[in-house]
């Protein structure tokens, strides 16, 4: 190639690199992790250019004491407290049963949530049972908190009889409009407007629901996501959008993302839209930044974009392999520690729990999932026997079955029949 | 296929293998090569495919890139018109439809709006395809889409030979490709059997792939088996489907693996059918506006007068791909028997 300017220096191209990879010693030291209470609670009614710094920062609740400080200390009593505790720790055990049974073979995909509980489940918690959730595949935890049955969520995992979704989607790509859940996609971010547009739509009508929605650091690169902070702002559209920074999407690290530039929230503040960005393991400073951000948007006052800062302790899915890229180590050098044990150990300090107690529950949990398990394999498996009749394959395609797939549908049971099957 | 003498000695290779050697010695030829994507980098892609190749050149030509299949088309765009020659990965055909805009409107048709001012030497790889209880998101068959596009090719392989020689020739060329990669059949050739054992290509003559460099040259269709009875027009992985059903029944079926959708091999499939008299298409995408239509109206238009029968599609129903009843969904065995049947009952 010609250099026509050859006394300016070369320019080079920054491809960014994770800071571990495996056989490395992960080492986290420089991870900036503030004191829990640090952070200012500004009034949910302030415009959001007052507390731009809520954006670079954590907002932490929980010490390494365990005691909740400061003043985004939701204050919740010891039955709340020990209502999420429980949730957590079922949907890490629901998320242990099923992921071994693909291991199994009795499905053919799961994906766990392992470290990131309490994002979903404080969340959840904060939000009115009626607000609508437009999930990404790693919150389960919503579900599961709002009570939704644990034999329905395995039977749509095992794609039986008992589906509600009739075998039609992939494993844990739920929906439960009577729960406030959406529909949940598999493409990336797709939720993001759509919660947007959920929200606008409870505000034109002078509803009093709010809506909030998830996706993972990575997904913000789609063009979903800026699209859904664009309108956000313009109509003061009443949604939380949460990002669930757990720093790893599959393989590529979250500088891939934009990570190494600046934090995610810090994307609202472009937008003009209030951010937070908060330990994702701690699960009162998620409760608390998403009842601030309810409040705030039940009173009119717009959108708050919240960075979970989380850590995405085991695989992907059950298609992945984190050591193949990634240190072993990192999970255990996590400074944030796990958000069940901090918020056990919360409940230990208050006087309101015990080792005793905690290993009692886990047991319970476990047989509460495994009565469950067995419950839904009476339903079915995948892969063993057909569960949903032939022609419902072509139902709710559309509303009303036009010509052509009733034409489909006759052809494939005739063939069948004409091939003796 | 054509002849060239940096071919070299022939080993065994599955499709995986076959299509990160053709960028491998692609990249070794060319320094304008660079391959990027999501999770292509040190990991070397959820597929393997691009395993080793950032190590070998460097992660200014083997680069992970940011979830945005609209933003990886679109830089792949810009790194052409620099000069480049890049090879962006969509990680699944299913997430390619956020890059839509950049294929449709940008690449396709940078070279006309121009006068050839600037062009798009970009070649989109992506796995397509079912029959790996992927459920709709990891499932689809998008030819259809991009076919009915003006100025971008879509390739399809359906053997490791073919994958590494028509990868190599879709990089070559100066034109946007779109290569779908049967993902089914990227460790070995599926008969349509899902509960038989799996074969790999290790006894497949085509599993036998040179190291080096070669082609196999764009727009031309393969004859799989000649035979007289019927031809069946069909590409990726339903070609091994049709060509055991056909052995299992004994019927002397003339297969073409068109290999190029556009541009399309239209001589192959003329001889053959004004020979045959009848002509049935196997695909897997769904059945309305398919590749499959635009085939069966070419022939019509081309060989009626030769036609013993009317032409027979098999393809996948006009339904999402559903997860639980995907082997009643995919057009195996039984859907392409018993459409032979119609086909040669007088």
């Amino acid at each position: 190639m010609d250099a026509p300017r050859a006394n300016l220096p070369p320019l080079s191209l920054h491809v960014p690199e994770p800071k571990f990879r495996p056989g490395d010693e992960a080492d986290f030291s420089d991870v900036d992790v503030p004191p829990a209470g640090s952070a200012r609670r500004p009034d949910s009614a302030e415009p959001a250019a007052n507390f731009h710094e809520l954006a670079y920062t954590l907002i932490r609740v929980l010490d390494d004491a365990g005691q909740a400080v400061g003043p985004w200390n939701p204050r919740l009593d010891a039955q709340a407290l020990r209502k999420m505790l429980r949730s957590m720790a079922m949907v890490r055990a629901f998320d242990e049963r099923m992921f071994r049974a693909q291991r199994q073979g009795k499905t053919s995909f799961y994906m766990k949530s392992t470290g990131e509980e309490a994002i979903a489940v404080a969340a959840t918690m904060a939000l009115a049972a009626d607000d609508m959730c437009f999930p990404s595949y790693r919150q389960q935890g919503i579900l599961i908190t709002r009570g939704y049955p644990l034999v329905t969520m395995m039977n749509q995992i095992y794609s039986n009889k008992g589906d509600p979704l009739q075998g039609r989607q992939l494993p844990i790509m739920y929906s439960a409009k009577d729960h406030g859940f959406f529909s949940i996609s598999g493409n990336l971010a797709t939720q993001y407007p759509q919660a947007v547009g959920w929200a606008m739509a409870s505000a034109a009508k002078g509803d009093t629901r709010i809506a909030a929605t998830w996706c993972g650091e990575g997904s913000t690169a789609e063009g979903d996501f800026h699209s859904a902070l664009t309108f956000a702002t313009v109509y003061r559209a009443p949604v939380i959008l949460n990002v669930v920074n757990n720093q790893w999407a599959i393989s590529s690290f979250s500088g891939f993302a934009g990570a190494e530039a600046t934090t995610f929230a810090a994307r609202a503040v472009g937008y003009g839209i209030a951010g937070l960005r908060v330990d994702g393991n701690d699960a009162l400073a998620v409760y608390a930044a998403t009842q601030w951000a309810a409040e705030r948007a039940r009173t009119n006052q717009g959108p708050t974009l919240i960075e979970h800062f989380t850590y995405r302790a085991e695989g992907h899915s059950t298609s992945d392999d984190p050591t193949a890229y990634r240190s072993a180590g990192e999970p255990n050098a996590w400074p944030l520690g796990d958000p069940v044990r901090r918020l056990k150990e919360h409940l230990i300090a208050l006087g309101e729990w015990d080792e005793e107690r905690h290993a009692a529950q886990d047991l319970e949990l476990a047989e509460e999932v495994k009565r469950a398990q067995k419950e839904a394999e009476k339903n079915g498996i995948l892969g063993h026997g057909m569960h949903q009749p032939f022609e419902t394959m072509f139902e709710g395609v559309f509303e009303e079955m036009p010509w052509h797939l009733k034409e489909q549908s006759e052809q494939m049971i005739a063939e069948r029949k004409a091939a003796g099957i | 296929m054509s002849g060239d003498d940096e071919a070299g000695a022939t080993v065994r290779m599955n499709m995986i293998q076959a299509i990160n050697s053709a960028m491998d010695v692609m990249m070794a030829r060319d320094p304008d090569v660079v391959v990027m994507g999501e999770d292509v980098g040190y990991f070397g892609g959820v597929f393997r495919a691009t395993a080793g190749l950032q190590a070998k050149f460097g992660k200014t030509r083997v680069f992970d890139t940011p979830i945005t299949e609209i933003g990886i088309i679109g830089v792949a765009i810009g790194m052409g018109a620099y000069g480049l020659r890049p090879v962006p990965e969509i990680q699944f055909a299913d997430y390619i439809y956020p890059a839509l805009d950049q294929l449709v409107s940008e690449a396709a048709r940078l070279r006309y709006r121009s006068a050839a001012d600037f062009t798009a030497p970009i070649t989109v790889r992506s796995p397509y395809g079912g029959g790996i209880f992927g459920g709709q998101t990891h499932s689809q068959s998008p030819e259809g889409i991009f076919t009915h596009v003006s100025g971008i090719k879509t390739v399809i392989p359906s053997t490791p030979y073919d994958a590494k020689g028509l990868l190599i020739s879709a990089i070559e060329d100066n034109d946007p490709v779109l290569f779908l990669e049967p993902k089914r059949i990227y460790n070995g050739p599926f008969d349509g059997h899902y509960d038989r054992p799996s074969k790999n290509w290790s006894a497949h003559p085509a599993g036998e792939v040179p190291e080096g460099h070669y082609r196999v040259e764009l727009g031309k269709a393969a004859t799989v088996r000649s035979g007289e009875a019927l031809t069946i027009l069909c590409y990726g992985t339903m070609v091994h489907v049709v060509s055991n059903t056909i052995e299992e029944l004994g019927i002397d079926a003339e297969i073409i693996d068109l290999r190029t959708l556009v541009p399309l091999d239209i001589e192959a499939i003329e001889t053959s059918v004004k020979k045959t008299g009848r002509c049935m298409i196997v695909h897997e995408a769904t059945r309305t506006g398919g590749f499959g239509a635009e085939l069966s109206a070419l022939v019509q238009e081309r060989c009626f007068y030769h036609l013993e029968a009317p032409i027979e599609r098999v393809t996948g129903f006009d339904t999402p791909y559903p997860h639980s009843l995907e082997w009643a969904y995919f057009p195996g065995p039984v859907r392409i028997t018993e459409a032979l049947k119609k086909l040669l009952k007088d």
